[in-house]
Parts: C-alpha cells; structure tokens; sequence
C-alpha cells in the first residue's frame, strides 16, 4: 500500500508569533522553522504502517518555498521513501492546496493519505477534509488510532464527547491528532541516508492547478494584551478577591 | 442574502453554541435559518424555533447523520447552500469534521474559528495559536465559515419560527460507523460553563486529577478541563484538552491547577474573564496572564480553597 503524506514547513511550535509592525502579516524572518507537529505524527504514522509491512512506500509531499526541501529532508530521516515539493513562493490558501495534492495523488495514485488534523500557523483545520471532498474519498479526521485491515481503515476519532470509531473504505483521507503516536526523532545515521533519497521539484504552474486566492488579507493585527494580576497569599485572600471581581 | 446555521446539539439536546452561532448570523443577514440535521431532530428543532430572530428551522433525520458522519453531512448542506448566500457552523469538532468539505464542494474558501463578523463579506479569526488576529475579506459568491461560538454572545429566547423537515441524503458507501465512547458527566459542558477548573501535568496520575480537581469543580458547579500534558498522561479523557489544538473556552472564572501555561494552553483559555492559576513555580507563564496567582503547591492550595470556599458559604 501506499501512503502520501503532505506535509507544511511552519513556524516552530515553541516561537510565539509576532505580528508586524505595518500589520501585513506575521514577522517571519530570523524565525526557527520546523515540520507542524501534526504532519511529524502523520508520518510517523506511516513509517510505522511501513514497519509492521502494511505500507509498502511512503511519499512525503510539500507545497511551499524552496526551504521546504529541509522539512521533506526531516520525513525522508524519519522513514519516508522520496519527497516531492511543489515549490511556490505564494502562501496558498487550504482548498489551493487540497487542489494541489489531488493533482500529485492523480499522479501517485496512493491508497492512503495521512496528514495533520492542523497547521500550527494558519489554524485552518481544513486542508484534509477539503481533500477528501475533491476525491470524493472517505474521511476520518482527528485520528488517535488508525487499523489498516481488508481494504478499510478503522479509525478512532477524537470528537466532541470523547472518541468515535469509524470504519472507511480505501482510499481514505486520515487526519492526525496529538495522541496518535509520539513522532521519532531521527537518529543522525538516518538524517545522512535520507539526503541519497530522491527528492523531486515540481514548479507550482506546471501542474496547471488553479490555486488563485480566494481571501483578500485586509490586516493582521495583535490580538489585546492581557496583563498580569495580582499574586494573592492565601486561599482566604483569593475567595474574597474572587467574590469582589463578581465571579463566585 | 440569508443565511444558514448548523445547529449544535448531541441527538438529545440543543446546544447554545447554536444561539451564539445564530448571533453571528443576524450580523450578516435579517433572514437566518437553522438547520438540525441529526436523529430525533423533532425536540430539538422546536427549541431551535424558539431562538428570536430565525426564520425558519430545517431539519433532517437519517441514522448517518445522527453518527455524524462527515459525508453525509456534505451532501445535505450542499444541496441545502444553493439557497444561502452563508453556511455558518460552530467550530466544534464536529463542524470542523465537515464544514471544509462543504466548502470545498462549493469551490469556496472556508473562514475557520471567526471571532468577529465586520461585515457581510469580513471577518476576524485568530491565526499562530491566537497570537495574531487576521482580517480576511472573501470574494467568494458563497461564505463558508465556522464560528468560535465563545466569541459571541447567545442570541435571546423568544422566537417562534416553523419547523420544515427536508429529506435526508442517501447513507455514505465508503463510511461507516462502528462505535462511540462518550464521556457522561453530570457536569455543565466545557464550552458553556461559567466556570472552569483546569489541572495539569503537576496532578501526576488520573486518581490524583480526580481526587484534586472533581471534588472542587462540583464544589464551584464548573466543568472540569486539562492541559495537553494531561490528557496525554491519561489523567484525564481527551475532549477535556483546553488549547490552540483542543477547546476554546471563555468562562467567567477559569481556575489552572499545576498548568504552566504554554502558548497552545493560553490560546484556548485566554478569553476568559477572570484567571486564577495555583502553581508552584512563582516564573511559570500562565501567571503572566493571570488576574489572581497562588505560588504554592496545589497539594495544600487546592484543600485551602475548598475550606475558604466553605466558609464563604460556597
Ligand atoms: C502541536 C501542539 C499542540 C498543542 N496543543 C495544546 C493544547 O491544545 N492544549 C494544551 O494545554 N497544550 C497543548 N500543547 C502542549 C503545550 O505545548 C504544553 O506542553 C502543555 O500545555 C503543558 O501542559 P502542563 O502545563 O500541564 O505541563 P507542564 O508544562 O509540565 O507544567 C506543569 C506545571 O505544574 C507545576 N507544578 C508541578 N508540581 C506542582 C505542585 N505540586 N503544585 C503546584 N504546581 C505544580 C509546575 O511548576 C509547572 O508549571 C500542544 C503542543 C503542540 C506541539
Ligand atoms: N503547504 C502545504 N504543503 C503540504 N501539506 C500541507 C500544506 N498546507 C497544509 N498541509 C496539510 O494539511 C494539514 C492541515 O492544514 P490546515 O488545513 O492548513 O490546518 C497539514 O497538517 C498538512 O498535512
């Protein structure tokens, strides 16, 4: 079986986000960037598929700058077979993207499409769902177990009251949350074999894919600050201002 | 322009992230109508009439659509949107499932977690773990958006708009439902309660976070959340997770036992009125953001509380 795995190069999870002077967006420059957190676990996923023999080749796919080469580079360590970036300067809008990857799963004909429920940057939670759609294929978004067995996925889902389990027919679009595994970090004997893995570049506009955006950015701005309060000494003390603020 | 809302609810009751949803609507549109699309929509979609200012309400009842599946919620709010100018769902779990594939059906953009509603064509939402507020204005003939229901305040009681069934879509071919665990707490939900009391990693087993944090939500009335560390640890069950990745929550008072206050924890409690954390690291961050900070060790903190709360007659 093979899985795709999409994934997006964001501002690492541990930066908090500064929002530019002239509001035209997030300030990006200088900042550490890694793999979103969500993708890490979708192809972790996969690699453990691939380990337990139900994946039979793993494909990571990036749509983004040339630097997005380094987050293809960190699933290739972790265990994925090649990479294909889609290079594009432009931020593409989540339905622009899901369009992309139908056009690269046209090409690749995967059975499985695993990717993060979110990107941390944008969070959209969107992409995978709008995929799905596109195909027609089957979702189950928000998956905190996924078993591969006769030509179905059975996934439990994290959902509002607690987890949901639902059987999907092959090919499926699965989408990662946090408790689906805990992604590898990839040892420095892997991190060399990956870059002899093949990496294929792709230019946006050969695919013939209409990724026009579809949402004008009027502004960003910074959300209002909240400050810091008082530290309170006792339980007493913080009974009293509570019943003073009105809430108890 | 009118507009149509996707009731919350969970097949038995209607939740009031759909009165503050409807909100949301009546800034864009006078004419917004509810749809409750589950089974034994019947009882729910009367309360849904009862919320001032809609139009109508639609509901639609099949077996599929009361297990949520994603798919044949496409097909019914698709065939549905040909008569709306906007599809606004909340942003739960369930709305995020399948609200994008609506979008994507309709060849528009979705507009997720929207905060504010400028004007029919611009919105607010929060970008970078709410680090960032992004205003976006759609070209789109058709607005698609999921909207943070903690963002707006419920629409009044007080209506009294018919009830229309429609008919449900066929059951998906490639999904089906096996089976559900549903946590049952006597407990107000997490998104609607006044007050909520978070633990965290600090509770260190899933006895101690019961034993810690149950006896004083039940004490205040409040609904019990966590912190990703937490939930991870197995101390508590998953959909308690408040944060970026979990539930946005706003309550009045938001009390965090042993949180330390991490960007992805702050972005889904920040919003509350009032915050009080108990930690005993005097530098963790959620103090920052707090209006009342206990440094102490919540094992003697949390057993003070309840004694202060006692006293003062709570
Ligand atoms: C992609 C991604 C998404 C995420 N989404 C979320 C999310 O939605 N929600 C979320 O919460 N996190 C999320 N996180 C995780 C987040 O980064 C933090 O790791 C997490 O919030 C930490 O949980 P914590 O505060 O309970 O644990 P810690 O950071 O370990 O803090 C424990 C605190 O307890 C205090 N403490 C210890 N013992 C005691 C005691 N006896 N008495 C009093 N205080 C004590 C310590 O001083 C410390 O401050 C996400 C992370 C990633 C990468
Ligand atoms: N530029 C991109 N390149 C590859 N995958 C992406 C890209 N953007 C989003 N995705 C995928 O879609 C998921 C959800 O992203 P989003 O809908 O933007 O929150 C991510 O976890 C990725 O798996």
């Amino acid at each position: 079986m093979k899985v795709l795995v999409p994934v997006k190069r964001v501002i690492d999870y541990n930066v908090k986000a500064r929002v530019k002077a002239d509001q035209t967006g997030v300030d990006l420059a200088n900042v550490k960037m890694s793999m979103n957190p969500f993708c890490e676990i979708a192809v972790e996923e996969a690699v453990r598929l691939k380990e337990k023999g139900v994946a039979t080749e793993i494909v990571a796919v990036s749509i983004g700058p040339q630097q997005a080469q380094e987050t293809l580079r960190t699933a290739l360590a972790m265990g994925a077979d090649r990479a294909i970036l889609v290079q594009t300067d432009q931020d593409l809008e989540p339905l622009a993207i899901a369009k992309v990857l139908k056009a690269i799963i046209a090409e690749e004909s995967p059975e499985l499409v695993l990717m993060g429920k979110q990107a941390i940057d944008g969070d959209n939670n969107a992409t995978g769902q709008m995929l799905a759609a596109l195909l027609d294929w089957p979702q189950a978004a928000f998956a905190s177990e996924v078993v591969i067995e006769g030509g179905k996925a059975k996934v439990t889902r994290e959902v509002d009251g607690g987890l949901q389990t639902l059987s999907v027919d092959l090919p499926a679009v699965v989408t990662a949350d946090l408790r689906l595994n805990e992604p590898r970090y990839a040892s420095l004997p892997n991190i060399m074999k990956a870059k002899k893995k093949p990496m294929d570049v792709k230019e946006l506009g050969s695919l013939g894919v209409d990724t026009a955006a579809k949402l004008k950015v009027v502004k960003v701005t910074e959300p209002p600050k909240r400050s810091a309060g008082v530290k309170v000494e006792t339980a007493d003390d913080l009974v009293s201002k509570l019943k003073t603020a009105g809430v108890l | 322009m009118a507009v149509l809302v996707i009731a919350d609810h969970d097949n038995a009751t209607l939740k009031d992230n759909t009165h503050k949803v409807v909100t949301a609507a009546l800034a864009i549109s006078g004419d917004v109508d509810v749809l409750v699309a589950g089974s034994n929509t019947a009882a729910i979609a009367a309360d849904a009439a009862k919320i001032a200012g809609v139009r109508k309400v639609l509901t639609a009842d099949s077996a599929e659509l009361g297990q949520g599946l994603a798919e044949a919620f496409q097909d019914l709010v698709v065939g549905l949107a040909a008569n709306y100018d906007a599809v606004l769902t909340p942003a739960t779990t369930q709305g995020k499932n399948f609200s994008p594939r609506v979008a994507a059906k309709l060849d528009v953009a979705q507009i997720s977690d929207v905060i504010e509603v400028v004007d029919a064509n611009t919105f607010v939402r929060p970008i970078y773990a709410g680090n960032a507020l992004e205003t976006v204005q759609s070209s789109d003939p058709k607005k698609v958006l999921t909207v943070r229901p903690t963002a707006f305040k419920p629409a009044a009681e007080g209506g009294s708009a018919k009830v229309e069934s429609v008919s449900a879509p066929a059951a998906p071919a490639k999904s089906h439902f096996v089976g559900q665990e549903i946590v049952k707490s006597a407990r107000p939900d997490l998104g609607a309660a006044k007050i909520v009391v978070s633990g965290g990693r600090a509770m260190g087993s899933a006895e101690e976070f019961q034993r810690v944090i149950d006896p004083l939500a039940d004490k205040l009335g409040a609904a019990v959340g966590a912190s990703r560390a937490a939930v991870d640890a197995g101390y508590a069950p998953n959909d308690y997770q408040v944060g970026q990745t979990g539930k946005v929550v706003a309550p009045e008072l938001y009390i965090a036992i042993g949180i330390s206050g991490a960007i992805q924890h702050l972005a889904g409690m920040k919003d509350s009125k009032v915050i009080v954390a108990i930690n005993k690291d005097g530098d963790a961050p959620i103090f920052q953001v707090a209006d009342f900070g206990l440094v102490a060790d919540y094992k003697t903190a949390v057993p003070e509380l309840m004694t202060a709360l006692s006293a003062a007659g709570k």
